[in-house]
């Protein structure tokens, strides 16, 4: 990897930077950088082995954090995206169909559903059994999704940052500088996907770095590298996106009529996900939010109003004094 | 497999992206299943039933390759008039001694030729083939239940087979197979294992379609297949349908076991098994006087390259005493341990039960969680007087003394418990050189990356040093005893690192050199076709005779595969001779032709006189298609240009077994040994000659089966297994943070209709109890676990993965700690994969409770010691 040009104190160039496909690492103010790379999780191919969950937390040295024990919630027990796990496999059972699948799995004599009334959306506490999609009796699949970070083409953590802890890398990734953050926490709430958090017992923001360190080395990430079955492709973001194209293509010929790419349109409302993702059903059923917003959209029309509100209230306190002046 | 073997699999997925369907044949929804074309659930401990009605299709239907069984299966071997069928005498086959309880086999031999067995119970035929020579065999290898020949002797040993082409004669083996499953219907699939009949005849189709000249199908198993008390049959079971359909010694075709963990295959290939020497040379028995020309006699065949025997014996006998092995002293053949019984680790638990066992090496193995009934192994070690345990952590192994089950019971006291526990850490195989040899017979090397951390050391130090040390300490001895130690090879060069000038570590490649083999001047060898019987070659196992040719560590190599052809032999090095797939000659027609193009592997080019292809052949490279053995050839030179089963006596793949399993020549299904279900197809309940240990233990009681009484206080079924996220009985996971949270504690896994009728609560806690004991378990309800309609009834299975202990990061109870020991009587396995519980609300009892709960249990039931042990 050939050392990266930044200009120090460019202003970024912001025409355009909040809507639509841009050049994040451009906006960033490298003047000559890599590729834009990124993440294509198939998780068609997905088998559940969580060995990018290690391999993260190995290379990245994360604590383990379980202090729940069983979860019940299928073979999950780490539950989700957070400070302490950066890569996160979710299990779904459905009643649905795989493609010329049958599963033999029919259970005629129970009520399941209305043990778990809500779906794979039933909060662990409240499930009767291993939460389940409604669906048809004897249709059943069992989904697994590998989560990580979708470093998003305009990532609102990234704008709230008031240290400067997080950045914009060469390769247009968002990064957490831990020895920077100062536990502020603003970057949690404005995550729309609720990828980034504050670890416990330090306060500070972590997430995944696409494992800059690697990349910067010209290696792969370690998810990348531990998958056994290629369902976490790591690459220049347009190669990525052609081959999840292809993918999604020939699936559809298939007859998964419910595969679908998932932060692939770079007209979305994070302007496209860095990683982005195949699914095979709706985002909810993932626990990905149907139609993620950055949430520092509205920041410049936003300024105009306060601008707006400013002049107004300058003209009211010049007014005053020119009322005032008069009442002298 | 995705579970087990998840790095594996990505080879499943990609065949799957070229159109391979996957079918995949489990009890329970796994991950595999998430991922396949078609999930096929079946009663557990019924998939005889299942690929016996799929060789019964087969059959039925001539689906069979019919060229390709012809010519290279005995399908046309006429068989002995005196053989019965178990379709004869209602389940069980001609030749049952009830109260030996084992089969003499002299019914099942081929009419006008003795056949050898080239593998498994060979010594069966020791009386026959040595003339009677050697006397009476000792009565604790008969106790063993291993099959000591009791015939009349003297039996001809050659002859040449009848053979029927036609396949029509009533007594040829096709007719015999078409007898045997003749009632293998789906409808009795469907009443066995409860797969319905539409998707029995899905799998039947799918599997016929994809196989024959143009195409071949694959069977991966794991010891899902494996432990059970028909568990080698099981794996018959797969290959007699795998001949049947033209599927080995095909690119694409096989049967595939997938292992347990790494290099089990190379453990067994140089066997940590009691009862066999490097390259599957059997351990001879304690036959009196015997000496090694009856040794070789007995256990070699006439023809195929068994017959080479003594050449592979002597130049392992070579390897071991080097100088001191000579001709005189038939090198040194006496040195060897000999069996007088079948010394298996349940065996071996039973003696440290009975005092008999003093001492114990445990390495890299945790029998405290991992083994059949688990409660005996860990009261076995404390009647121990000295442990070794080699292991990366503390295991359960190494704890039971302190903080074991039986202590919480007060079945033990730490204060009374007189074995002296000695733990060594060990060095994991990222910090020494090493070999790994897969399923495939592939040996790949690995390099030392790190030094081991602490006090950790090498498998290969710690023996090498302990012989080492041993070897000083007798130096003085005159005590003929001491001899074989003290004869021993044992000059392995040593090297140091500059970080860790301590540890002196052995060279693990003059080990492999030691195993390659060498010439008289010392040059490696380059095959086993070099090997001689007069000393003049020395090689530590023959089948890896080659893997250090021109002085080169040939499993070190690691071509990449886009730079040579798809069967990729310049990666790693496999046995025998670096062929990747056995028996491949059968990849071509009986001219040598490929049967087609698109399945073409080697082929015989008649230019230049050689066998060629994309594989090495493995067959003699010169032989052609067309040659005809005279009729008083031995050895390689006995088989035909035709014949591609080079280790077979008759050159043929064998669909019907005359000699070399103890338990019948045809896969038949037999119940568990446990199950709520009777025989559907047989009078016989069960396998009538499965390993009952000749002392039934106290702690090792069996339950009532099928309609017996008492059988209903066990209603439900159990299975035990793994799950991705540990490692076998968790020494290597549970131990680790990053892994221990990913399944953080012992589950159960029940289907909703399971936790309805018995009242289990989902992340709620249950109890599972059999006659051995009682465990808990946190539950999980899943729509992935679902009843099977078994004859008209519902049968529900508890799933019972069983990697916890009391130790490590994530724990749990034992799933082993309700297992029993009936075992396969060819692999003395234990049966896990299959067995009958209780399950119910809440935690077990603590305390002395916990074992009166088990013993009310057995009252209940009227569980005495004869319980489940009749034939």
């Amino acid at each position: 990897m050939t050392a990266v040009d930044i200009e120090i104190g460019h202003r970024p160039d912001l025409t355009g930077a909040l809507l639509g496909d841009t050049d994040p690492a451009a906006q960033g103010g490298y003047r000559d950088h890599p590729p834009r790379m990124g993440f294509f999780t198939d998780t068609s191919v997905c088998i559940g082995c969580k060995a990018c969950e290690v391999a993260c937390k190995e290379w990245n040295a994360i604590p383990a954090d379980n202090t729940v024990g069983l979860t019940g919630m299928s073979m999950d027990n780490t539950q989700g995206l957070g400070a302490d796990t950066w890569r996160h496999v979710a299990f779904i059972e459905q009643r649905k169909p795989v493609a010329a699948q049958d599963p033999g799995v029919l259970h005629e004599g129970i009520d399941v559903l209305a043990l778990a009334p809500n779906g794979s959306g039933t909060p662990p506490e409240q499930a009767g059994i291993t939460p389940t999609t409604p669906g048809a009796a004897g249709d059943f699949r069992w989904l697994m999704a590998s989560d990580v970070c979708k470093h998003c083409t305009h990532a609102a953590c990234l704008d709230v940052c008031p240290t400067g802890s997080l950045f914009r890398t060469e390769f247009g990734t968002v990064v957490v500088q831990e020895d920077i953050c100062n536990g502020c926490g603003y970057c949690i709430p404005a995550c729309p996907y609720g990828v980034i958090d504050q670890r416990k017992d330090d306060g500070r923001a972590w997430k995944c770095t696409l494992c800059y360190d690697r990349l910067s080395v010209g290696q792969e990430p370690a998810c990348a590298k531990a998958c056994p079955t290629n369902s976490i492709q790591f690459g220049p973001l347009d190669e990525l996106r052609e081959r999840a194209d292809e993918r999604l293509a020939q699936l559809h010929e298939a007859g998964v009529d419910d595969a679908r790419l998932y932060g692939r349109d770079p007209d979305d409302g994070v302007g496209g996900d860095g990683a982005f993702f195949l699914l095979l059903d709706e985002p909810e059923v993932y626990g990905l939010p149907p139609d993620p917003v950055v949430t520092t959209r509205d920041v410049a029309s936003m300024w105009k109003h306060v601008g707006a509100a400013a002049l107004t209230l300058i003209g009211g306190a010049l007014a005053a004094f020119a009322v005032g002046g008069r009442d002298r | 497999m995705a579970e087990c073997h998840p790095v594996g699999f990505q080879w499943v997925m990609e065949a799957k992206a070229r159109g391979a369907k996957i079918i995949h044949v489990d009890p329970r929804f796994t991950r595999t299943s998430a991922l396949a074309d078609l999930h096929v659930p079946l009663r557990a401990g019924t998939d005889i039933a299942f690929l016996g009605g799929i060789i019964n299709y087969v059959l039925a239907n001539e689906k069979d390759f019919r060229e390709y069984v012809v010519a290279y299966t005995n399908a046309g071997t006429i068989l002995n008039e005196d053989y019965r069928d178990t379709e004869d005498l209602d389940g069980v086959f001609s030749g049952l001694d009830p109260d030996e309880r084992t089969y003499d086999f002299h019914t099942w031999q081929y009419e006008g030729m003795e056949a050898q067995a080239a593998s498994g119970q060979r010594d069966q035929e020791y009386q026959d083939k040595t003339g009677g020579k050697g006397g009476s065999s000792s009565s604790a290898t008969r106790q063993s239940g291993h099959g000591e020949a009791h015939g009349s002797g003297g039996v001809a040993i050659s002859g040449v087979p009848q053979v029927d082409p036609t396949l029509q004669h009533p007594r040829c083996v096709f007719q015999a197979l078409k007898h045997h499953y003749a009632r293998y219907t789906p409808e009795m699939v469907s009443d066995i294992c409860g797969v319905a009949p539409d998707t029995f005849r899905q799998v039947c189709e799918l599997l016929t379609e994809n196989s024959g000249r143009e195409r071949t199908s694959a069977f991966v198993y794991s010891v899902g297949w494996t432990q059970h008390t028909v568990g080698v049959q099981y794996i018959r079971a797969a290959a007699v349908l795998q001949q049947l359909l033209g599927n080995i010694g095909r690119p694409g075709g096989g049967i595939m076991a997938l292992r347990g963990h790494a290099s089990i295959q190379g453990s067994t290939d140089i066997p940590t098994l009691f009862d066999l020497l490097p390259g599957y040379i059997p351990m001879p028995h304690a036959h009196s006087h015997q000496d090694l020309d009856s040794f070789i006699q007995a256990e070699s065949t006439k023809k195929g390259y068994w017959a080479e025997m003594r050449a592979y014996t002597v130049s392992l006998l070579k390897a071991w005493w080097g100088p001191a092995a000579t001709p005189e002293n038939d090198f040194c053949f006496d040195y060897l341990p000999r069996l007088t019984g079948s010394h298996s680790t349940y065996e071996t638990v039973l003696a440290q039960l009975a005092g008999d066992c003093a001492g114990y090496f445990l390495m890299g193995e945790n029998p405290a969680v991992g083994s059949a009934n688990a409660k005996m192994q860990r009261m076995g070690m404390a009647n121990l007087e000295w442990l070794v345990v080699r292991d990366f952590s503390l295991i359960e192994s190494a704890t039971w003394w302190k903080d074991g089950p039986e202590i919480e019971t007060g079945e033990l006291r730490t204060e009374d418990i007189g074995t002296e526990v000695f733990f060594l850490p060990a060095a994991a195989h990222t910090e020494k050189d090493g070999s790994f040899t897969n399923t495939q017979r592939m040996l790949q090397w690995h390099h030392q990356a790190v030094e081991p951390g602490g006090e950790a050391r090498s498998d290969l130090w710690f023996t090498f040093h302990l012989g080492r040390i041993i070897r000083e300490k007798l130096a003085a001895s005159q005590d003929e005893m001491d001899r074989p130690i003290l004869d021993l090879t044992w000059d392995y060069p040593t090297k140091s690192s500059p970080t860790r000038p301590e540890i002196v570590e052995p060279e693990a490649e003059a080990v492999l050199a030691e195993i390659n083999g060498w010439d008289a001047q010392g040059g490696p060898l380059s095959s086993y076709e070099q090997l001689n019987d007069d000393g003049s070659t020395a090689c530590g196992c023959w089948i890896y005779c080659g893997v250090y040719s021109d002085g080169i560590n040939q499993a070190s190599r690691r071509k990449p595969g886009t730079e040579q052809n798809w069967v990729a032999n310049q990666w790693g090095w496999a046995w025998p001779a670096n062929r990747r797939i056995l028996y491949n000659r059968a990849s071509a027609d009986p001219d040598g032709k490929p049967w087609s193009e698109r399945k073409a592997l080697v082929w015989w080019d008649e230019d230049k006189a050689l066998w060629t292809g994309h594989d090495i052949a493995d067959f003699s490279a010169s032989k052609s298609p067309h040659y005809r053995p005279p009729t008083d050839a031995t050895g390689a030179e006995a088989l035909s240009g035709m014949d591609p089963f080079v280790m077979q006596a008759d050159g043929k793949s064998w669909l019907f077994v005359p000699a070399g399993l103890t338990d019948g020549p045809l896969p038949t299904h037999y119940e568990p040994q446990e199950s709520p279900v009777p025989n559907l197809l047989y009078r016989q309940q069960r396998n009538p000659v499965r390993e009952i240990l000749p002392m039934v233990h106290p702690y090792d009681r069996f339950q009532p089966s099928g309609d017996e009484p008492g059988a209903e206080v066990f209603p439900y079924m159990m299975s035990t297994y793994r799950i991705a996220e540990h490692h076998t009985a968790g020494g290597m996971s549970r131990y680790q943070p990053y892994l221990s949270e990913l399944a953080p504690e012992m589950f159960c896994e029940v289907s909703p209709e399971l936790a309805a009728r018995a009242g289990l609560e989902h992340k709620g806690w249950a109890m599972v109890v059999t006659a051995r004991n009682v465990i808990e378990a946190r539950v999980l309800v899943t729509e992935r676990m679902t009843p099977m309609t078994i004859n008209g009834k519902a049968h529900h299975l508890v799933g019972l993965p069983y990697h916890w202990g009391h130790g490590g990061l994530a724990t749990g109870d034992s799933a082993n700690d309700l297992s029993h020991l009936s075992l396969d009587p060819n692999a003395h396995i234990q049966e896990v994969k299959v067995g009958q519980c209780d399950i119910r609300p809440g935690r077990r009892p603590r305390g002395p409770a916990r074992v009166e709960l088990v013993l009310e249990y057995q009252r209940r039931a009227g569980i005495t010691e004869k319980t489940g042990t009749e034939v």
